[in-house]
Parts: structure tokens; sequence; C-alpha cells
């Protein structure tokens, strides 16, 4: 497979995962957590992307969380977040981050619905 | 909104999550199987900073980087918004890593087992200092000694306002209803105006 000739055979697993990111441990700009929701714009089938931004693509065809997205693609969040981060600068990714405390009330609301929502289940 | 780059105008949805935690083999991930729309998926943290968290039982380096695996599902409350569960790790060896993760949390489930009450006390404390609130469910695993609400609040030490519940975590009715609990809780006090 391509994605081999990433990393050095000799390394540990964790470098590997690393190897992918080229050593970079922090996802730019973009504070991305682990429930923020991401989706991919376009297809993950254009020819000549690598492979690890076309399994990532692949995995957030519909809005998904960046933790679904590490589950799907078997790498840890670390790494996850800083090939995400990349997708969203290329501009090939939405995201959305959990919603802040705004005010009670909106929490009370949100909270209801929630309350709702498992009630249905 | 607030800044249309940072919040993805165009995504109609949104996500939330609650903690499940307690000690190791309490029904955690049960728990987070019994309700979730999807099988438990398993997520990894790293584990990276020298000596973070890293005890001595494990046998590593200090220095050695390893991963700590959730296990997380999720619920589709409505259209627009979605609920993740996470199982997260009780021992206080993870503690640095529960800020990340309690970050936004609604609120968390603490599980306890009666026959090692002690257990769930890291993350009691971790939930009890960090104002996030809790219900304490006491899973009744069988045969193990079932003890009234008032009695597991005196031997936990648990605040008043804290809701105690008993549950079977492999029934999803048991475990939806200590969600409910805790999100009855949780409407209750924005009700009254208590600020996470
Ligand atoms: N008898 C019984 N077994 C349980 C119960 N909850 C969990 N278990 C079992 O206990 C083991 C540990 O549960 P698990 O959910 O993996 O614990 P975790 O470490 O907290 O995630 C599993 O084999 C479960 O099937 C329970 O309420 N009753
Ligand atoms: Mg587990």
């Amino acid at each position: 497979m391509a994605e081999d000739s990433w990393f050095d055979e000799d390394a540990g697993p964790l470098v590997r995962p690393f190897a992918l990111t080229r050593g970079r441990t922090r996802p730019g700009r973009y504070d991305l957590d682990m429930i923020t929701l991401v989706v991919a714009i376009g297809s993950h089938r254009e020819p000549g992307r690598e492979p690890e931004y076309a399994r990532i693509l692949a995995a957030c065809q519909r809005p998904v969380s960046v933790a679904e997205v590490s589950a799907t693609v078997d790498l840890p969040l670390v790494v996850v977040k800083v090939l995400l981060s990349d997708l969203i600068e290329r501009g090939e990714l939405l995201f959305r981050s959990p919603p802040r405390t705004v005010s009670p009330q909106t929490d009370r609301v949100v909270l209801q619905a929630v309350l709702d929502g498992v009630r249905n289940l | 909104m607030a800044s249309a780059t940072s919040e993805g105008p165009l995504l109609g949805q949104s996500a939330l999550k609650v903690l499940v935690a307690g000690g190791f083999g309490v029904g955690k991930t049960t728990m987070v199987g019994a309700v979730s729309e999807i099988p438990p998926l398993r997520t990894e943290e790293l584990l990276t900073e020298a000596g973070a968290g890293i005890d001595d039982i494990t046998g590593l380096d200090r220095k050695t980087t390893t991963t700590v695996a959730l296990d997380f599902g999720r619920i589709t409350v409505n259209p627009e918004l979605v609920l993740y569960l996470f199982g997260t790790p009780g021992q206080e060896r993870f503690w640095f890593m529960w800020d990340e993760l309690a970050a936004g949390a609604l609120g968390a489930v603490v599980l306890a087992d009666t026959r090692r009450l002690d257990s769930c006390f890291p993350a009691v404390d971790f939930f009890e200092h960090r104002g996030i609130p809790f219900v304490l469910a006491v899973n009744c695993f069988d045969g193990s000694p079932r003890y009234p609400v008032d009695e597991v609040r005196e031997a936990l030490d648990i605040d008043g306002p804290v809701p105690i519940v008993h549950c079977d975590v492999r029934a999803k009715d048991s475990s939806k209803e200590v969600l409910v609990t805790l999100l009855e809780h949780l409407v209750q006090r924005a009700e009254v105006g208590v600020l996470a």
C-alpha cells in the first residue's frame, strides 16, 4: 500500500500516525473538539488524493463527530484532528463546533429537547 | 450565531456530550451500548506528556507515549441535535485527560458497584470539584448487596441535590432511566438558574 512508504517499518506503532501528520501534533488554527461535527463537501474519490485524506473524507460523507472519524479510520484523536484541519484549510470539509453556553434560558430549551429525545428512545 | 467559520453555517446539526464515568469493569461500556443507536465505537486519546498520568502499574517508561481508549455511542435527539455518550476511564491517573473530556459536557453519570464502592470516589471527587452536575447510578450486579439510597449517599458522602438511582445497565430501559434522571436534574438546575 502506498501509505506504507510514509513511515519507517522499524518505528513503533505510535510513530506511524505521526508520520501521517508529518510530526504535527496540533490541529492548526481550528479548535476541534471530539464532538465537533464534520462533513465532506465534495467527493472523496478525487484522483491523486493521499490515501489517509481520502479515507477521512470517505468517513465524513454525512455529518459525524471527530470521535467517529477517529474510530472509523482507526487513528488516535490527536492525529485525526490534524488531518481534519488540513482538509478544512483546503475547503474540503465543513465543521461545526459544539454549542457554547449562551444563557440559562437557551440552555433550558436545549436540555429539555435532549430530555424529550432520550425519553423517546 | 458567532463567527460563521467556526460554527459552520451549512451544517445544521450540533453535538452535545454526557460522560459515563466509574471504575474499571463497573459497566460503563455496557451502559453506553444499551442506549446507543450504533454499536459502541472506540477511539484513542494519546497520553504523551512525560510522566503525565502514567503510573507504575502500567510498567511503562514514564516518557513512553501510550494511548487510552474511550468507548462512545450516539443518540440522535432530533434533526438538529446529537448526543454522544463517552465511557471515560475512572482511574485517577487519567485525570489530566478528564479536563478535556469534561469541557462542554452537559453532565455525567457516575456508575458505582456496591461490591467496590470506593472505585467511584475519583470520579465523584472530580465532578464535585469541577462543579459538573452528575447523578450517581448504582449498577446492581447479580448477587451484590442492594443498599438503600440513603446508605449509599452516606457511605459516599454525596451532596443532597445529587440524584442517586439503582440500575441494571444491561437493560436499555434501565440505562435510559438513568439518563432521564440526569437530564431532569439538569433541566431543574437550569430552571433555578444554577450556572454550570
Ligand atoms: N451481571 C452483570 N454483569 C454486568 C453488568 N454490567 C456489566 N456487566 C458485565 O461486566 C463486565 C464489564 O462491563 P463493562 O461495561 O465492560 O465495564 P467498563 O469497564 O466500566 O466499561 C462485562 O462483562 C459486562 O457484561 C450488570 O449489571 N450485571
Ligand atoms: Mg469499558
